[in-house]
């Protein structure tokens, strides 16, 4: 038997394996020592993805190649001037009580607030259930991601240290929005983490999370980071789950999330992201409708310019009759930035009655802007509804003299029909007083947009 | 208060207007007449600033300062408004948030002070009302889904929102019936004083019979080739525009 080499672009993070396995949190744990060396092990094979990957063929990742990430530093001393009053949230004041800050993939107990959650919630981070209570999370983490045979979900799952754990038992309803914060704190190192996150929401019951991203500087230097996500969901039967994503991470950021859903039957999961950050951004999510009656939406709306790269990637899989799906996307493209959509429908023998929608829309702003729109449908029932879409254009040239001739500046007209284009997706968050924090958020960046124009 | 003079413009490369005189004083109420392919929409377009019109020759001054430099918006925030003839529906963008931005927007070139959403409410409720319009329709997005007359009574409650000092109504009758014409027609009428002149647009006398014009031009060919009182607008009711060359009936 012959060894083989390992792939270049592993190396750095095969290395960071070895010197690190041994002080990765849940040491003890067999089970967890396992899904380790599984996950490092289907990471060697393949490396960091490239577009000879079909999953892969739109967003290339040599310029993350490139770069020599180090694993996150403690993160106590850059962080002592952010206070927990000025960490920005997606929510206005109060709306989101609790909350949990997660620097650098690490979770800042200082910056966390989780006093106020019903009895029968459980919210902590993934370092912590290991250390203390690893029943939490036996035979729960691990249980969906391992399905998903991907090298940089391999990464996750061999250099995973913390993430976010939400457990809510069946029939608890969370009124109030959970936020969870991921910080990146950029200095003048790169940096790589891969949070790990789990959410099992109970049989009938209800919960809200708002995700938001982003990234702070701290020192002169601005460096990259690297963020690779893998967040495992469960739906129970009869359950509620919005799920809400903001993601406005610096211009030196690599954001890689995947999200991987199974709900359960009459099960409802609303999930909305909304991207403005990151150089290169990647929200893959992978949902799978497991019993009858299941309502699945996925939609975003996506602002992005300069040479941005924001990749839009799901997959349902219909393994079940008589439920629904639905997908809106919109984004508006600017300067030399590129867009990815793309959106599979997989229709399982035996999913009858199954009813999809899903529309990919792109407003392209610049003449160098790009989309790569994919749609596919999969379909092996007969008795099924679904439909896809993909349109893609520029600002409409009568709107904009219309704006004009009433009094609008080009800028401000421009930025009018934006918003309406944008708008339009927002409209599909569930969940009200997000949606309304969400529409607020993306006129802020709309307004900021005109001004630097 | 306007002053066009031998006024040029091509579309496509194609001349359209071809040498256009004409000179509304403070108050007047000017109507264009004319057969299709005229230039009449030409002449309202170049005068809002539409991109693809080129003037090649003239002038176009308002209170002495020359139009034909500034930007759309600038027309709009110095006092001239063009009442479109296909107003042009806005998805996503309701109907009073285009109004309010339309009018600060308009203040804020000027230098005035911005109405605040509570000021800006009192003001439209008010010319709202004047018009019999609803209030469904000011939540609605901008023209979408309004009826023919709905989209010409919209026309109008901008223009008395936005107070212009000039306004050009490009055949604001047209696909209205009898009684959208009449409120319609009523809304300009409340809008005319002594310092607004207007400039009507035409194809047909009906619209002149309840918006009743200083002066009448014909536009054919690209030039005005006769201008009269009102009651050249009934003669040509009477013998279409033959007389100008155009083998076509007026009505």
């Amino acid at each position: 038997m012959t060894a083989v080499p390992n792939l270049p672009s592993a190396e750095p993070y095969l290395r960071q394996w070895t010197e690190r396995r041994a002080g990765l949190p849940g040491g003890g744990l067999a089970w967890l020592a396992h899904q380790r060396e599984t996950g490092i092990e289907r990471f060697r094979a393949k490396g960091v993805p490239t577009p000879r990957t079909e999953a892969w063929k739109y967003t290339n990742l040599r310029a993350l190649e490139r770069i020599a990430f180090q694993p996150p530093a403690a993160n106590e001393a850059a962080l002592a001037f952010v206070s927990p009053s000025a960490l920005p949230s997606v929510l206005p004041d109060g709306a989101a009580a609790v909350r949990l800050v997660f620097v650098d993939g690490r979770l800042h107990a200082g910056l966390s607030r989780t006093e106020g959650l019903p009895a029968g919630v459980r919210l902590l981070g993934l370092a912590d259930a290991l250390a203390r209570e690893p029943g939490l999370v036996e035979g729960r983490l691990g249980r969906i991601a391992s399905d998903l045979v991907e090298p940089l979900v391999g990464l996750n799952s061999a250099l995973a240290e913390d993430g976010l754990v939400l457990l809510v038992d069946d029939g608890v309803a969370v009124a109030a929005p959970i936020e969870v914060v991921h910080l990146s704190a950029t200095g003048d190192r790169a940096v790589a983490y891969h949070p790990r996150s789990l959410i099992a929401v109970g049989k009938g019951a209800l919960v809200t999370l708002v995700e938001h991203h982003l990234g702070i500087a701290v020192g002169p230097a601005a460096g990259a980071t690297f963020a690779n996500h893998v967040t495992e969901i469960e739906v129970g039967a009869g359950a509620t789950f919005h799920h809400y994503k903001v993601q406005r991470e610096g211009q030196g950021a690599f954001h890689v999330a995947r999200t991987l859903v199974r709900i359960a039957a009459d099960g409802h999961y609303d999930n909305f992201a909304l991207t403005s950050g990151a150089r290169i951004s990647r929200n893959e999510i992978h949902a799978r409708l497991d019993g009858t009656g299941v309502m699945c939406r996925l939609n975003g709306a996506y602002l992005i310019g300069g040479n941005q790269h924001a990749d839009t990637t799901t997959f349902i899989d219909h393994a079940s009759p008589e439920c629904g799906s639905r997908e809106v996307y919109k984004g508006a493209i600017d300067g030399d930035a590129r867009a990815v959509f793309q959106g599979k429908i997989l229709v399982r023998r035996g999913a009858q009655k199954t009813d999809g929608y899903q529309i990919n829309n792109a407003l392209l702003l610049s003449d160098a802007a790009e989309i790569d729109s994919k749609p596919e449908l999969e379909i092996y029932a007969d008795d099924v509804k679904c439909s896809h879409g993909a349109t893609v254009g520029e600002l409409d040239a009568a709107q904009l003299f219309y704006l004009r001739a009433r009094g609008l500046p080009l800028e401000q007209a421009r930025a009018l029909l934006i918003g309406a284009f944008l708008h339009e997706a927002v409209d599909e968050v569930q969940h009200e007083a997000v949606r309304d924090a969400f529409h607020a958020m993306l006129d802020g960046w709309l307004a900021a947009r005109e001004a630097s124009a | 208060m306007i002053e066009i003079r031998n006024l040029h413009a091509n579309v496509d490369g194609k001349p359209i207007l071809k040498g256009i005189d004409l000179t509304i004083g403070a108050g007047e109420v000017h109507a264009i007449m004319g057969p299709n392919g005229s230039g009449k929409s030409t002449l309202s377009y170049v005068l809002a600033g539409r991109e693809g019109y080129e003037v090649t020759e003239g002038s176009v001054t308002f209170d002495g300062k020359d139009v034909l430099a500034m930007e759309p918006e600038e027309r709009a925030a110095a006092g001239l408004f063009l009442a479109f003839q296909y107003p042009v529906e806005i998805p996503g963008v309701a109907n009073t948030t285009f109004l309010k931005a339309a009018l600060n927007a308009q203040r804020k070139q000027r230098g005035q002070q911005e109405l605040d959403a509570m000021e800006f409410l009192k003001l439209i409720r008010a010319k709202t009302r004047k018009l019999g319009m609803s209030d469904d329709m000011l939540k609605r997005a901008v023209n979408v889904g309004f009826s023919g007359g709905e989209k010409k009574r919209n026309e109008v409650l901008q223009m008395a929102v936005l107070e212009p000092r000039f306004a050009v109504l490009d055949e604001t009758d047209s696909g209205l019936d009898i009684d959208a014409l009449k409120i319609v027609a009523d809304g300009v009428n409340a809008l005319r004083g002594p310092e607004r002149s207007m400039l009507v647009i035409t194809h047909y006398q009906r619209l002149l019979q309840y918006i009743v014009p200083d002066k009448v031009h014909v536009l054919a060919f690209g030039r005005i080739q006769r201008t009269g009182g009102k009651e050249l607008a009934e003669e040509l009711e009477a013998k279409g525009y033959a007389e100008f060359g155009v083998a076509e009936a007026a009505a």
